[in-house]
């Protein structure tokens, strides 16, 4: 069994209400760090971790706090990031359903470091139960003196306010957040200035993913040094991985960083190999923007090395051959699914999600989607797939948000790694309305599969 | 117009900001409101929310056009919003929402006859391991099969009489 640091106690009934999760350590870590330490020990610690911020972009949270700038007389604030939007991501609401007061500790220390004396979860509008399940907690913790007013005696004053969503991906966007949280349309600002210089009603601002804040709490409990023995080199620690698509067992999964993919698809701790005894064909492992690999490229680097679930390990070969942990929202394909379809209901979420902003992002995933649908449904010519290749190239690095560059990877990836399943749907339509190309070499070893990457 | 309870909710969700930052408030208000008004917001509604928030009715159009779990206009009873993004298009999606459209005999953006039903397809709500799935009010109603549809149309029809 892998270690645990998040899930350990997830098993204990009732690990949900204050009371048990006080009993077995809950607060412990609060404890520890509001009684006995100073601000600026418990970010050294965080430092110390290594920890990444796990809500997709990896940026190192200890690095991050220390940014916030801290000009005399203005509040700052913490905001938790519980938007999770990134198809193929349902680790954060896991957390909040069955251990609320794990993510509350995670917030209450973070805010001691911060500064901040209110702090807002920001939680995605579909998540309509899971608001009661936070507030309830709140209300717990805030009986026990764990918020409010002169917390634990210390002086220390916390108000922790849960707000909804209403249905935007862009709203996972910091910038875009924030605007959401000040009651207005989520359209990401343009940076610089950054949240920690002006973010919320122009304040400085630290936005952190759940599991992120949720991490501080055993970096407390063990040490930052300690923490940092877990994982393997930069990728230290745990990661929570959302696992779907084709697998027996999908479900939400805390890994040591350093298993390799094929333990996590294929051993019965995990994902309990591919479904219906069928045959692996791709894998999109770190939410849908991050790039799609065949499985050979999946299971093993071009090196010909096992392939790690790290964020070096993922990344390794980097876009040619390689891809991104993100999120950690694994999407795993059978071999009777079509890549053409898959990517077409991502282009069709992006195009969906975009605030329209910019025209590359607004305009392109439009097109992008139409000439899809047309590969799809057996309209497509030739020239449509360099069509596709060039309206991403066009997209990526030209908008104000990542959401462009979201949206132009996947695409890119599909044609990269795909491109011969794309052309037999352009030469035979009458069949790929029918059937699907199928696994075809993209489990071969890899010499045959990829050899400009050697 | 919201009753002495719900106005009292109100003031509890605008003390959560600090002075003068009341317009933080708009979108809880307006997820209040269509749950109080009919699952809609008309624009009385949304005037209305502007008034006790003292800003412009434009700055609540703004956002109530830009949030998809806003409904600008009436809809059935039971809203069924199914997800059709990739995940749980590997899971057979697609047949869940074909099964839906026969059974309730209409297309995706329809409400039913009796006025129960709309059909809604949706992308990627965050429950991708338990796919299909769909949202039903506040509620997930996950790992969808035929059988389970039928179950839930019938648990709906029960409800409503
Ligand atoms: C389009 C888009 C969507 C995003 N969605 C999310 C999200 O749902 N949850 C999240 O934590 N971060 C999301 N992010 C990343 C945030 O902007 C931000 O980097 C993150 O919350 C920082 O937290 P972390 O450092 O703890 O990861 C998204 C970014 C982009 C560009
Ligand atoms: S890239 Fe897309 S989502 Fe981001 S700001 Fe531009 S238009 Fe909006
Ligand atoms: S793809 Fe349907 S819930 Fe995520």
């Amino acid at each position: 069994m892998g270690r645990k640091l998040l899930f350990d106690k997830a098993h204990i009934e009732g690990i949900r209400y204050y009371d048990v999760y006080r009993a077995n350590g809950g607060y412990g870590s609060a404890e520890k760090a509001l009684k006995s330490m100073k601000p600026e020990e418990v970010l050294e610690e965080v430092k110390k971790s290594g920890l990444r911020g796990r809500g997709g972009a990896g940026f190192p949270t200890g690095m991050k706090w220390s940014f916030i700038a801290k000009p005399e007389g203005v509040p700052r604030y913490l905001v938790c990031n519980a938007d999770e939007s990134e198809p193929g991501t349902f680790k954060d609401r896991y957390l909040m359903e069955f251990i609320p007061h794990l993510l509350i500790e995670g917030l209450l220390i973070s805010s001691y470091t911060l500064g901040c004396n209110s702090c807002y979860i920001y939680i995605r509008g579909e998540y309509a139960w899971i608001p009661e399940i936070l507030e309830q907690a709140i209300a717990e913790a805030k009986k026990n003196g764990w918020l409010g007013k002169n917390i634990q005696g210390t002086g220390f004053d916390l108000e922790i306010y849960v707000q909804r969503g209403a249905g935007a991906y862009i709203c996972g966007e910091e910038t875009a957040l924030i605007e959401s949280l000040e009651g207005k349309r989520g359209n990401p600002r343009i940076k610089p200035p950054f949240p920690a210089v002006k973010g919320l009603w122009d304040c400085p601002t630290v936005v952190n993913n759940v599991e992120t804040l949720a991490a501080v709490v055993p970096i407390l409990r063990i040490g930052g040094d300690e923490y940092a023995k877990y994982g393997i080199g930069k990728s230290t620690g745990t990661k929570l991985i959302s696992a779907c698509g084709n697998i027996n067992k999908p479900g939400v999964y805390e890994i040591e960083m350093n298993i390799s993919v094929e333990e996590f698809i294929y051993s019965d701790e995990y994902c309990g190999g591919i479904a219906n005894g069928k045959r692996l064909k791709a894998c999109i492992p770190g939410g849908s923007s991050v790039p799609i690999l065949p499985a050979n490229l999946l299971l093993k680097t071009a090196k010909g090395e096992q392939r790690m679930m790290t964020y070096e390990g993922l990344a390794d070969g980097g876009f040619a051959t390689g891809t991104m942990l993100g999120s950690g929202g694994f999407i795993v394909l059978d071999e009777d699914q079509c890549i053409v379809k898959n990517t077409l209901t991502f282009a069709r979420f992006y195009h969906h999600e975009s605030c329209g902003q910019c025209s590359p992002c607004r305009e392109g995933t439009g097109w992008m989607k139409r000439v899809l649908q047309n590969i799809e449904n057996g309209k497509g010519k030739m020239s449509d797939i360099d069509l596709l290749w060039d309206i991403q190239r066009k997209i990526e690095g030209n908008t104000i948000c990542p959401l462009g560059d979201a949206a132009a990877w996947p695409v890119a990836a599909a044609i990269r790694h795909f491109r011969d399943e794309f052309e037999w749907h352009v030469l035979h339509p009458e069949e790929a309305t029918k059937r699907n190309f199928g696994l075809a070499h993209y489990a071969d070893p890899l010499e045959i599969a990829a050899p400009a990457a050697v | 117009m919201f009753s002495e309870e719900k106005l009292n909710k109100v003031k509890e969700i605008i003390a959560r900001y600090p002075a003068g930052k009341q317009k933080s408030a708009l979108i809880p208000l307006l997820h209040l409101a269509q749950e109080e008004f009919g699952g809609w917001l008309s624009a009385e509604t949304m005037d209305y929310v502007a008034s006790l928030l003292q800003i412009k009715p434009i700055e609540v159009y703004e956002v109530a056009t830009f949030y998809s779990m806003f409904n600008l206009k009436p809809v059935g009873k039971y809203v069924f919003e199914v997800c059709q993004t990739g995940p749980c298009m590997l899971r057979g999606s697609d047949n869940i929402i074909d099964y839906i459209k026969k059974k309730l005999d209409i297309g995706v953006g329809e409400t039913t006859n009796d006025g129960l039903f709309t059909l809604k397809t949706v992308e990627c709500l965050g429950a991708c391991g338990y796919a299909p799935m769909m949202q039903l009010g506040k509620h997930f109603r996950e790992h969808l099969t035929p059988e389970k549809v039928d179950a839930i149309i019938e648990e709906c029809r029960v409800k409503a009489n």
